[in-house]
């Protein structure tokens, strides 16, 4: 069951395609990863998604409701690429100032507040001012703020940048957290090997376009080059086998590429026919990382501006 | 309309919480006050205590010079004068008075001598007593009797200016006071726009560049942020006037209750001194009961509300078109501070001829209505400000404030999410006008 649909979406600029076209769906309770390059149009879909942009063509469902912004946003917390809190105001203040403005009553919002304090070890915080705080701290205090009305929906964009490996490995956690509640998290980065460890779906975009979209290990597997890497005890004097070829060795092991129409047991048989001992046999997927780069590469650093037909 | 109210409060009390809105708000008025208070005592005690020698030779002083609080006049003999005219001076003497034998139609040759200058107001007051004597002895050869002249100087004349009223009859005008108060008025609307108008702009400017305006906006609609804004720190500015005003007749109350009677004399006898009439002054006061206070006070509060809400608006749209850069935050805010700054600027004129068509039409138009309508008000609705010309100004400037929030809540939204070059004024109306 979607908890968001993304039909067509357009949305042009002067000077680009900020969006173009693009469609998915978005399952409930489901950690998302939507990936891209610097000027892919990410941001531009998020704010769409977060009713801060209108669509200039296209639908949003959200809950199987066409989007509504008014009623809507109660439900769906967001923290935007460029941090950003009210300087002189302090920590406690400003959390229950930011629930409140999402409809929680005062109440609510200040045990909430109070409990997440607890949580992310942030009571002593309560009453520092917000420019008191170190950068991660900020950090934290907006992902406070950004989860705290419970929402369905959470859209984080580079939740980790500027966080130590501590305090990145804490948001982790919370993020697990939030979608084994049934919480939705959608996850703009660049870091793949985050998106690897923490997201179910991924998508891909490129100017404004889409160009992947599916779940990590399926993504793998699109994109798997056919390589194995086993271990061996010793290796046997000559390694000839129509099943393979070898790519690379390293001591005792081999990175092996399947020919096609053969299997990985093709492998496996050789080596046991040889008479040595198999410690260790896997299948080489491309990282994320590796995937990204080959199909983005072509695209330069800048996204260069195009004249866009009205 | 919740979430503005919470937008509202949040502006509103940080401001009032800051340490910087208490000190000034506090300290404005004191300053100003102290000021005044310390010019007025200066006044007071500035007559320098002078005891001076008199030698006269030509007899016609002698016991004749008055003299008064601050001035001792003691008739000595030649050496005692010689003394204090000497190098060394003499205790007890500040200076001697010498006044030879003079012929009374052309007096010449009295002279003040002293070690230290005389200020200028005791040398006119040596000046004037002298005079007075010199007068008297005239009058007395001229066998003019001189209680019948001071009988035919009293009760002079001072001109009752009436405007014609409503129902026909006269009531009592003052242009003097109608001035300044139009003119006290309207620097303070000036001052109130261009001060809190500013604040909206830095406000709007702050959440810009630190990124707060994007998670503001994904909980509120923009013109939401927007509104409750301009109104919590026009609220802001509204404490800060009461505060004033209280402070004001809290001050008065206790300068006019701690002073002695005396003191309140000299303060006359200083004020006829610097040229003006005792009889005049009690004019201005009734004058001052003639004057409609409650229209005034309720016009004032309308221009006052609605003069800030109007340039509140246009302020927070360019505040949103700019990137931290305080050079293109002066350049942005120029146009926008130029009416106001003009309005000051013909108020003189305004006020001095609040009937002519300058005065009309500006008292009319939003942008430099709320100045020079509280300029031209103090002399008399209707009759130098007829009412459709006061009603037309008070729709025209409520209609100008809601055509100014719509065109600015466009702008302002497409505005506070753009960053990087600087939106010139072509892109702002594109974003006024395009639809969303």
């Amino acid at each position: 069951m979607s908890l968001l649909q993304l039909q067509h979406l357009k949305k042009y600029y002067a000077t680009q395609k900020a969006v173009d076209d693009i469609s998915c769906s978005i399952a409930a309770g489901s950690i998302f990863g939507l990936l891209g390059p610097n000027g892919a149009g990410k941001t531009t879909l998020l704010r769409m998604i977060t009713g801060i942009f209108y669509p200039d063509s296209g639908a949003i469902l959200f809950d199987g409701k066409p989007f509504d912004p008014a009623t809507d946003i109660a439900r769906i917390g967001y923290m935007p690429e460029e941090r950003g809190l009210y300087k002189k105001m302090k920590a406690g203040e400003h959390a229950l100032y930011l629930a409140q403005l999402k409809g929680l009553s005062r109440a609510v919002a200040t045990e909430r507040v109070k409990h997440w304090f607890a949580r992310l070890e942030m009571q002593s915080w309560w009453n520092k001012k917000v420019n008191d705080l170190s950068k991660g701290m900020s950090q934290k205090l907006q992902f406070v703020t950004t989860v705290l009305h419970e929402p369905k929906l959470i859209i984080l964009d580079e939740p980790f940048s500027g966080l130590d490996p501590v305090n990145a490995n804490l948001i982790k956690d919370e993020i697990f957290g939030l979608a084994r509640n049934g919480s939705t998290v959608i996850f703009s980065t660049h870091r793949m090997e985050q998106v690897e460890e923490i997201c179910d779906h991924i998508i891909l975009m490129n100017r404004g376009q889409k160009i992947l979209d599916g779940s990590v290990a399926a993504v793998k597997q699109q994109f798997k080059e056919h390589l194995f890497r086993i271990e061996l005890d010793r290796l046997p004097a000559g390694i000839s086998s129509g099943a393979f070829t070898v790519a690379a060795q390293e001591d005792t092991a081999l990175t092996v590429k399947i020919t096609s129409g053969h299997t990985s047991n093709d492998i496996l048989q050789y080596f046991l026919q040889q008479q040595v001992t198999i410690r260790s046999f896997r299948e080489i997927l491309p990282s994320l990382n590796e995937i990204f780069i080959r199909l983005v590469e072509d695209t330069p650093a800048a996204r260069p501006f195009e004249t866009v037909a009205s | 309309m919740n979430k503005v109210w919470l937008i509202i409060k949040r502006e509103y009390l940080t401001r009032i919480r800051n340490k910087t809105f208490i000190w000034s708000t506090i300290l404005t008025p004191l300053f100003f006050f102290g000021i005044f208070a310390v010019s007025i005592y200066m006044s007071t005690r500035s007559t320098e205590e002078l005891t001076v020698a008199v030698y006269d030779e030509s007899g016609l002083f002698s016991g004749q010079l008055a003299g008064g609080r601050n001035l001792h006049y003691t008739y000595v003999s030649r050496p005692v004068y010689d003394s204090v005219v000497s190098k060394d001076g003499m205790e007890g003497y500040d200076g001697g008075l010498y006044i030879p034998a003079i012929d009374v139609d052309k007096p010449a040759g009295i002279t003040y001598t002293s070690q230290k200058q005389l200020g200028l107001f005791s040398q006119e007051k040596i000046n004037d007593d002298l005079n007075n004597v010199l007068e008297r002895t005239r009058m007395i050869r001229a066998n003019i009797d001189t209680s019948r002249l001071a009988e035919i100087k009293k009760n002079g004349i001072s001109l009752t200016q009436k405007t014609i009223t409503e129902d026909g009859s006269g009531a009592e005008a003052n242009a003097g006071v109608s001035y300044a108060i139009g003119y006290a008025a309207g620097i303070l609307i000036y001052f109130v726009i261009l001060v809190y108008g500013s604040m909206v702009m830095r406000g709007v400017m702050e959440e810009k560049t630190n990124r707060i305006a994007e998670v503001i906006v994904s909980s509120v609609r923009p013109v939401q942020l927007m509104m409750g804004k301009i109104v919590g720190i026009g609220a802001v500015g509204l404490t800060q006037f009461l505060i004033w005003i209280l402070l004001l007749i809290v001050g008065y109350t206790v300068m006019v209750s701690t002073m002695a009677p005396g003191n309140l004399q000299d303060i006359a006898a200083g004020a006829e001194a610097a040229g003006g009439s005792g009889a005049a002054l009690m004019k201005a006061q009734q004058a001052m009961g003639q004057i409609n206070i409650p229209l005034l006070t309720g016009a004032f509060l309308f221009y006052f509300i609605g003069g800030y809400l109007f340039y509140a608006a246009l302020f927070a749209a360019v505040g949103s078109a700019v990137n931290d850069d305080p050079q293109d935050a002066q350049s942005v805010m120029m146009p926008i501070t130029m009416p106001i700054v003009f309005s000051v600027v013909i108020m003189t004129t305004a006020v001095a001829n609040p009937t002519g068509p300058l005065a009309v039409w500006c008292s009319i138009i939003p942008f430099t209505s709320p100045v020079i309508m509280m300029a031209r008000l103090p002399f008399g609705v209707p009759g130098t400000v007829p009412y459709w010309e006061f009603a037309l100004s008070v729709l025209v400037l409520a209609g100008g404030f809601l055509f100014t929030a719509w065109l600015s809540a466009r702008i302002y939204r497409t505005g506070i999410l753009l960053y990087g070059k600087k939106a010139t004024w072509k892109e702002m109306l594109k974003w006024a006008f395009s639809k969303q």
